[in-house]
């Protein structure tokens, strides 16, 4: 097994620098930089010196041991001052060491996996922990990394085996003292993960908006004043503003973190009816878009010019309050007015939906989700016609614990034929 | 002495070495079946029974490639019954309480029958050796019989030890000895090994038993028979008693457990879990007030009766004691006492899937000492041993039954890639491809790949000939027009107004729908036989969901061509936990489907495993 080595920290100047070890020779490597005993598990302060005696850097030398590692094998981080060339300088140096040599992209990740620190939907978790930007993509993923997704599949995999292994007794224990008819104690099993697997399901979508962000679509008429609105909720001059109704014709997109939540807003054109060719691509495309947005912000007086239907959640607010004598339920991207309630408005109806989200995040999930549920519709429709069809029942309830199989790991007959006998006793 | 040289030397003549010795004879190898008394061919010497679940499954496969067991077991059948009659064909499996004389009568006739087969008596002390090479075999007396290849049967006499109470003794089955120059011979061969224990009842004279006050289990009025080739139950019909352990009993037992063999620390082996002793059955199940006893006779002319479901390693007056207490049985005498034993078994990871050892060119095992329980699996093994060794001799490819067309290569599978931490017995729930892999079906599975190795003989090549034909008839008129749902609903059958036309096949896969229902629908159906009909309406039932399997198979199949060559080197895998690499040197698993099934073995070690292979494919043809 190599012993690999990578900056684990981000390129360039920071405060620190973090470079990571992994493998068999990662304490004996430390050891010839950093001099002197390492304890087998500790943190030390050292002078870090190459192969040739010079002096690199100062720096902490963190060790952990297998298998109480990240990685499942023996562990150093150094932490060093955060100069590119300190780091570069490390790197050199650990590149001349025997036995080392630098990590592929994703390969500590890789070994955590392949020594079951890590489940498929934990690393998952991890890629998207690196790459959360708000606070509700970090919750997220700390909860996928925690092994939430894996302990509730897991859970759901144990009623399902319990299911079958009673199917299972029923069919291969048929001449000994087994149930001849279990059906109803299958048919709750299999419903309350029904239920679970629906929930999941349908929380996957805000589960995946958390991690992808949620658009928020601004539509109105021309000229109503949604790109100064834009630029007004971005902070800067994002969409090019005019007098001229008709300005934007493309959507323009900002993406901002609203109250923790990631967030894109659109721009889009003004919709009305033109001969301008190019002016109706644009507003074919901004229909399109605030269609499929997760939320749309009418910036009118009369949302039912618009051609667009509102949807349940959607927010209406009056265009150019600063023209207006009455400023009740007006905005006005110019003066300001009205921002900070549209912007607790937006956040508080998505925060709304992320409090249905599911753990899954996934598309791989929900799909492998809606395969298990629909075989579990089928297996709960084959049972009531009783004991006859259990083998029909048998293999549908077979399909969906494969399906659930493939979010974190797999379930073989053995783990079904313990379960039949710690239940039963059988042997005539 | 030395006798003259054989194609293959078959060392025991139990369940896996008569069906073992048949097989290769069939396929035309001069084969010698060596066995310390003739005797003993045939002998059960466990319960009187053949099939069952899962078993019954194989002794039909057996059957397919013409073997011995379902024609003897037929002809030697007092009771038989289709278990789960009422749920599906997938899950039917045939079983039949057998005449022990009968059956030993039976196959030492068809044993005497085979042409290319001689029996030779004599007890196997070693092996002759050329170079690795096993070469033949050496019997007590010094005499020799070489041999191009070996099958090794020796099922639990591997350094059995037979345990009643605390007094235990060596054999290999009550009354006979067990065969210790051959473990030490096997022991210099390096195989890994462990041991394993099973247990037996004690027999009861059925004259002692009072039938009249207890509950009779009764046979099937039309009895399902193993053989493809069999008509009618030949034997006088039989029923079995049924009674049940009580207070009494499980308090006697629970006094006395310090006594048993395997309580008092006697055994070390692991015994089954299904199979339990009645000492365990009590332990483990202490809320359980009562246990069934099927009291099985051992044969028409017989009053030995076996009661299944009290096995025992307890002293001879404990079972006394406990056997007089249950109901029916107060005056029950006992011939002969329970008692439990322990063997050794090879750790069946080092087999190949034709049963043969890859250090030890020329071996082969089969049955029990592969760490398997029951007459039926011990059986198969034997079929494929014996087959892949005639192929050998004869320069052919092995055959190699998988996991999507028998239960044979599901067991196979199971014992060379997973082993067996207690004795492995067949279940239909083993079996991933269950709904495709039926007993009534095994031989339109496996019965065309035995023409094409040779091994079925003329009588079975002729009718299976002619009821293909039948079925595709009957297919093909299914097939050839097809309905709307207004006109299939007008010779009274209830499908969906949607607009699909169906044919035959797809309105009989509705669970409703009889062959017969469809005669006023699909004309020249009338004219179909009976027995015909029942198999197209079992091939159709399942339909949609063997289609629906039809995609894992498939995946199985890319899986199993990803072949992973012997001298793989796990060790040299960087990523791969040592734990893992452990697990797969051992398992030697011959493909990527297979070491999937590994335990614990993780998709991203697959994966790493896979790209090493893919490396190496590169490398050597650049």
């Amino acid at each position: 097994m190599d012993t690999i080595f990578a900056l684990a920290s981000a390129q360039g100047k920071a405060g620190v620098a973090v470079i990571r070890l992994s493998g068999p020779h990662a304490h004996v490597a430390a050891v010839r930089i950093a001099g002197g005993e390492l304890p087998p598990r500790g943190m030390r302060m050292r002078s870090l010196r190459a192969l040739d005696g010079s002096v690199l850097d100062d720096g902490m030398v963190l060790t952990f041991q297998a298998p109480a590692s990240f990685t499942g094998e023996d562990v150093v981080e150094f932490q060093i001052h955060g100069s590119t060339a300190s780091a570069n300088a490390m790197l050199r140096c650990l590149s001349e060491v025997d036995d080392l040599r630098l990590a592929e992209p994703g390969e500590f990740t890789r070994r955590a996996l392949e020594n079951g620190k890590l489940d498929l939907a934990q690393v998952e978790g991890l890629a998207d922990l690196i790459d959360a930007e708000t606070e509700a993509q970090r919750v997220q993923a700390q909860t996928i990394l925690s092994g939430a997704l894996g302990a509730l599949a897991e859970r759901w995999r144990r009623d399902l085996i319990r299911a079958a292994s009673l199917l299972e007794a029923v069919i291969d224990f048929a001449d000994e003292e087994v149930p001849t008819d279990v059906t109803s104690e299958v048919r709750t099993l299999i419903s309350g993960v029904m239920v679970d697997l629906e929930r999941e399901a349908d929380g996957v979508k805000i589960a995946e908006r958390i991690r992808t962000g949620f658009e928020v679509a601004i539509v109105g008429l021309p000229n109503a004043g949604k790109s100064t609105l834009l630029n007004a909720l971005a902070g800067r001059e994002a969409a090019i503003t005019s007098e001229y109704a008709g300005t934007t014709r493309d959507v323009i997109e900002v993406r901002m973190d609203l109250a923790g939540l990631p967030v894109t807003l659109l721009d889009t054109a003004g919709l009305r009816e033109t001969d301008d060719h190019v002016e109706n691509l644009g507003i074919e495309l901004a229909r399109k878009r605030a269609d499929s947005a997760d939320l749309r912000v009418f910036l009118t007086d009369s949302p039912d010019d618009l051609g667009i239907p509102m949807q349940d959640g959607d927010i209406q607010v009056l265009p150019k309050s600063d023209l207006r004598e009455d400023s009740i339920g007006g905005i006005s991207g110019k003066t300001g007015q009205g921002i900070d309630q549209l912007i607790s408005g937006i956040s508080r109806k998505l925060s709304e939906r992320t409090a249905k989200s599911g753990i899954a995040t996934r598309e791989r999930h929900r799909m492998a989700m809606s395969k298990a549920l629909h075989a579990l519709k089928a297996a709960q429709a084959v049972l009531e016609s009783g004991p006859d069809l259990y083998d029909i029942a048998a293999e549908e309830l077979r399909t969906a614990i494969r399906a659930l199989e493939s979010l974190v790991g797999r379930i073989d007959v053995e783990t079904l034929l313990d379960e039949i006998f710690s239940s039963f006793c059988l042997g005539k | 002495m030395k006798h003259s040289r054989f194609d293959v030397v078959v060392i025991g003549a139990g369940h896996a070495g008569t069906e073992a010795a048949h097989a290769a004879a069939r396929m035309g190898a001069a084969t010698a079946l060596v066995t310390l008394s003739e005797k003993d061919i045939g002998v059960m010497s466990c319960n009187p029974a053949i099939g069952g679940l899962g078993k019954g499954h194989l002794v039909r496969e057996i059957d397919a490639l013409d073997g011995v067991m379902g024609r003897v077991a037929d002809a030697a059948g007092i009771q038989f019954r289709l278990l789960n009659r009422r749920k599906g064909p997938a899950v039917q499996g045939p079983r039949a309480q057998a005449d022990r004389a009968l059956y030993r009568a039976a196959m030492q006739k068809e044993t005497e029958d085979q042409p290319n087969l001689s029996v030779i008596t004599g007890e196997v002390v070693d092996f002759l050796m050329e170079g690795d090479r096993v070469a033949g075999v050496r019997l007590a007396d010094d005499s020799e019989i070489p041999a191009r290849t070996v099958i090794l049967t020796s099922g639990t006499f591997l350094r059995g030890v037979i345990h009643i109470g605390d007094v235990s003794r060596p054999g290999g089955r009550m009354g006979d000895r067990p065969s210790v120059k051959l473990a030490e011979r096997l022991d210099r061969l390096n195989l890994p090994k462990a041991r394993l224990k099973t247990g037996t009842p004690p027999r009861l004279d059925g004259r002692t038993i009072d039938w009249n006050i207890l509950e009779r289990q009764l046979g099937d009025d039309e009895p399902t028979l193993f053989s493809f080739l069999s008509k009618a139950v030949t034997a006088p019909q039989i029923s079995c008693g049924i009674t049940h352990t009580n207070a009494e009993t499980h308090e006697i037992i629970e006094k006395n457990l310090s006594r048993s063999a395997m309580y008092g620390g006697h055994i070390d082996g692991i015994g089954p879990r299904y199979c339990p002793s009645i000492e365990d059955k009590i332990v483990r199940f202490a809320d359980k007030e009562s246990h069934q006893i099927f009291l099985e006779p051992e044969g028409v002319n017989d009053h030995t009766v076996y009661p299944n479901g009290i096995s025992t390693s307890l002293p001879q007056d404990v079972q006394v004691e406990y056997v007089q207490s249950i109901k029916g049985l107060e005056k029950a005498e006992i011939l002969q006492p329970g008692y439990a034993i322990e063997y050794d078994y090879i750790d069946p990871r080092v087999l190949t899937a034709s049963l043969s050892l890859p250090d030890v060119p020329g071996l082969y095992l089969a049955g029990q000492i592969n760490g398997t329980t029951g007459y039926e699996e011990a059986a198969a093994q034997g079929l494929v041993a014996g087959l892949n060794a005639a192929l050998s001799v004869q320069g052919r490819d092995p055959i190699h039954l998988t996991r999507a067309d028998s239960y044979i290569g599901v067991m196979i599978d199971d014992l060379s890639t997973r082993g067996v931490i207690e004795p492995y017995r067949m279940f239909t729930s083993r079996a991933e491809f269950r709904l495709s892999l039926r007993a009534d079906n095994a031989d339109q599975r496996l019965t065309q790949i035995g023409i094409d190795l040779g091994c079925i003989g003329k009588t079975r090549r002729k009718l299976f000939g002619e009821k293909m034909e039948r079925l595709t008839t009957a297919k093909y008129i299914l097939t050839q027009g097809s309905y709307t749902p207004k006109e299939i609903r007008s010779v009274g059958i209830n499908v969906n107004q949607d607009g699909n036309r169906r044919d035959g096949m797809a309105i009989l896969a509705f669970p409703d729908v009889g062959f017969e229902d469809l005669i006023p629908l699909v004309s020249g159906l009338d004219e179909i036989d009976t027995e015909t009909r029942r198999q197209i309406e079992r091939d159709a039932l399942y339909a949609n969901y063997i289609a629906r399997q039809k995609q894992d198979v498939e995946a199985m199949k890319r899986d199993e061509g990803h072949e992973i060559p012997l001298d793989f080197d796990y060790f040299s895998l960087d990523g791969l936990s040592t734990e893992m690499k452990q697990k797969l040197s051992k398992a030697k698993p011959a493909n990527i489907a297979q070491a999937g099934r590994v335990e614990g073995v993780t998709p991203a070690a697959l994966t790493l495993v896979l790209a090493r292979l893919r490396r190496d494919q590169k490398v050597r043809k650049a």
